[in-house]
């Protein structure tokens, strides 16, 4: 499953809900979601660990718009609208954790 | 329409505070209505719709608790519900409005990894 | 393939509407097809026709009618939650008796159904919110 987040895990829980329930597959963050790919926020070693379980993307746009594009820790892909699309087709669902 | 698809919708927010509760009932018993799968997941503050008691003439909104109780009405009987969310806080299956089945998290994983379409608002 | 998209929340205060309309861009960009835009909750607000944003800022309603005509997209908002809200066609003034209308161009109003619809009938859907 593509998983969606569009939430800071700084200010909510789900990113920490989606990867505590979420079997597999991969998880893309977008809109404020994207804060939890900078590097040095205190949300990084929980994201780190689930990248066992979970591909990590970023859309880039949404980096870029707050600043945080230079600071994208690794094992994260960033993608754009295009590759948003590509991902939803390639997961035969998806879920947005809002 | 031909084919049948696993819908399960999502919820994970309080209800009152926000519409979204309230809203995703009523597509619940649309789908419900077009004779599909469905099933309800509540985890986080979602397992707060379906808390009894809720008296809500004081805030003058329309309480919808007793929705809850009707969906067996309309075969909506898949209701999930996330343990973890539940003991986080301090409730029980017993304090809940409508039957359901109590599960883990990585069970309601698998739950959803099984559908076709996820809906959340 | 066959997207379909649900939009939960209105223009300006979410960036919900935004990220929807350059997913739905991207996806016709792809060669991938729309089934359906399906607006919901305080996404009715995406199709009132009397929003006046400064100039200088994008015009997220008419950005959706240019985007709807252009292709030919089925934009369907939701009528419980537009009702609710003072999103009003000609049908809906008649039927309930409002002095005005106020629906921009390529929206339609129409029932939950249609949601379920997108459902069965794409093979994605998306769920733009907050």
């Amino acid at each position: 499953m593509l998983n969606i987040v569009n939430k800071s895990p700084l200010e909510r829980n789900a990113l920490q809900s989606c990867i505590e329930t979420g079997t597999g597959g991969a998880i893309l963050l977008i809109e404020d979601g994207v804060y939890a790919v900078a590097r040095g926020n205190s949300f990084e070693p929980t994201l780190k660990a689930a990248m066992g379980k979970f591909k990590v993307y970023a859309l880039a746009p949404d980096l870029e718009a707050r600043g945080i594009a230079d600071r994208v820790m690794d094992g994260v892909t960033a993608v754009d609208y295009g590759g948003f699309v590509d991902l939803v087709a390639e997961y035969k669902s998806s879920q947005s954790w809002l | 329409m031909s084919d049948i698809k696993k819908f399960m919708f999502v919820n994970r927010k309080a209800p009152y505070g926000t519409i979204y509760a309230l809203e995703s009932l009523e597509v619940v018993l649309i789908a419900a209505a077009f004779e599909q799968d469905v099933s309800l997941a509540f985890m986080d503050d979602g397992v707060y719709q379906i808390k009894k008691g809720h008296q809500t003439k004081g805030i003058e909104v329309k309480g919808f608790e007793k929705t809850y109780g009707a969906l067996e009405d309309y075969d909506v009987t898949k209701l999930y519900v996330d343990a973890e969310s539940l003991a986080a806080r301090g409730l029980t299956a017993d304090d809940l409005t409508v039957p359901v089945e109590v599960m883990s998290r990585a069970e309601l994983g698998k739950m959803m990894e099984e559908q076709d379409v996820l809906l959340s608002f | 393939m066959k997207f379909s998209i649900l939009v939960n929340e209105g223009p300006y205060t979410h960036q919900a509407s935004d990220s929807a309309y350059q997913f739905a861009k991207a996806v016709l960009a792809k060669g991938h097809e729309i089934f359906r835009i399906f607006f919901y909750h305080d996404g009715v607000n995406n199709a009132t026709r009397l929003t006046t944003p400064p100039q200088d800022d994008r015009n997220i309603v008419n950005r959706w009618s240019k985007l709807g005509e252009e292709h030919k997209l089925d934009m369907v908002v939701c009528v419980a939650a537009a009702q609710r809200r003072g999103i009003v066609d000609d049908g809906e003034a008649k039927r309930n008796g409002k002095d005005a209308t106020n629906l921009a161009a390529g929206f339609r109003i129409s029932g939950l159904g249609q949601l379920i619809e997108a459902g069965i009938q794409s093979d994605r859907i998306v769920v733009f919110g907050d």
